[in-house]
């Protein structure tokens, strides 16, 4: 766990602000295979908040059907890093 | 000195601090009315909670506005704990997911009564029950959108429930005028909101709109709060059943051919 944060991204550190911001979650909680409901325990308006936030941060849109398939943290970076920058 | 100084307001739609009642909030606020807030349900209550605190509100209270005895309760307890009222907000609205996509003719009877119910009649529930509240000069105050007046892609039953809204307003005008309360509205352009997650397609109405109105900008939260200060404080004390376009213009045009 610590290799991931020391090779963290600029993507993933990103991110994991946005998500401290919105879940308030221990940093140490944010990694790339914890889900957003059930180890984060996001809530519905959590999920749109999260979408809403990372389309404001990463400059893009991510549409309802794609936003369905983001559930982890990982999944979200890789999400980011292949359709927002 | 504030516009809004010794003034109380009543504001009902807070969801988050993308809600457009949050940029009315804050903008009341900073105008030095005192605020009171409501809000619909337990899940919002770790969103709201941090809001209320930020502009000094002690009164933060729980209501379902599609029920009678939760509105009954909480003007009871805003008659208890905020005294006489100078500003009502109402900026509530909600329809169900599958109503905000595809053909209006697809409306459910039940779709269509909980759209009206909630972002319609609830302001004409608020509004009785504000009544005995209100301080000489009060106002009331509702968010509508231009889906009121023309036919807007997925907007459907909400478009319906809105148009209901603005004529609600010309009527709570009517009937209010007499005794010196004021009613209008507000009809804001697409704002990034939860409430717009759930209309289908809103993305790219939020870019088009910019493209095409007259100020080639979207509107903010902070441009309806300022607009809402105008219409809520005496400066607009000749103003009554009137729908404000906060819009960047988009209304006044025809057709656009592009540049
Ligand atoms: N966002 C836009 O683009 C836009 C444009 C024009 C008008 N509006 C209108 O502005 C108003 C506020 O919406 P918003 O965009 O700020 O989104 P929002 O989701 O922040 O606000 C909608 C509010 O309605 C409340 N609500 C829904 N059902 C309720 C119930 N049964 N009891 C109590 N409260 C209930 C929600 O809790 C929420 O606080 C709505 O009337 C909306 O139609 C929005």
């Amino acid at each position: 766990m610590e290799d991931f944060y020391k090779i963290m991204s600029d993507t993933a550190e990103r991110i994991t602000q946005i998500i401290i911001n919105i879940l308030g979650v221990e940093e140490d909680k944010i990694v790339p295979s914890a889900n957003f409901r059930e180890d984060l325990d996001a809530d519905s308006l959590d999920l749109v908040e999260l979408i809403m936030a990372f389309e404001e941060e990463f400059g893009g849109e991510i549409s309802d059907e794609e936003a369905q398939k983001i559930t982890t943290v990982g999944e979200a970076i890789t999400y980011v890093d292949t359709h927002m920058r | 000195m504030g516009l809004l100084e010794n003034k109380t307001a009543l504001v009902f739609g807070l969801a988050n601090s993308h809600s457009i009642a949050w940029g009315i909030t804050q903008a009341l606020h900073r105008e030095g009315a005192k605020i009171g807030i409501s809000y619909a349900g337990p899940m919002l209550e770790k969103r709201v909670k941090p809001l209320a605190q930020e502009v000094g509100a002690d009164f933060v209270e729980e209501c379902d506005v599609s029920s009678d005895e939760a509105l009954d309760r909480v003007f009871d307890e805003a008659a208890k704990r905020l005294g006489k009222i100078d500003i009502l907000i109402h900026s509530v609205a909600f329809a169900n997911r599958e109503e905000l996509q595809g053909k209006y003719y697809e409306t459910s009877r039940e779709g269509f009564k909980t759209a009206l119910d909630i972002s319609c009649y609830s302001f004409v529930a608020m509004v009785r029950r504000a009544i005995p509240l209100f301080n000489p000069d009060a106002s009331c105050l509702t968010v509508s959108y231009y889906g009121a007046v023309k036919a807007v892609p997925s907007y459907n039953v909400m478009g319906v429930a809105k148009a209901a809204l603005e004529a609600s307003v010309r009527y709570l005008a009517a009937d209010m005028g007499p005794l010196g309360y004021r009613v209008n509205a507000i009809s804001a352009g697409p704002i990034k909101t939860l409430a717009a997650a759930g209309v289908t397609g809103f993305k790219k109405m939020y870019s088009g709109f910019a493209e095409v109105a007259p100020l080639r900008r979207n509107v903010t939260q902070d441009d309806v709060g300022n607009a809402a200060v105008y219409l809520s404080s005496d400066w607009a004390r000749g103003t009554t059943g009137e729908v404000h376009y906060v819009d960047s213009g988009y209304n006044v045009i025809g057709m656009s051919i592009g540049e």
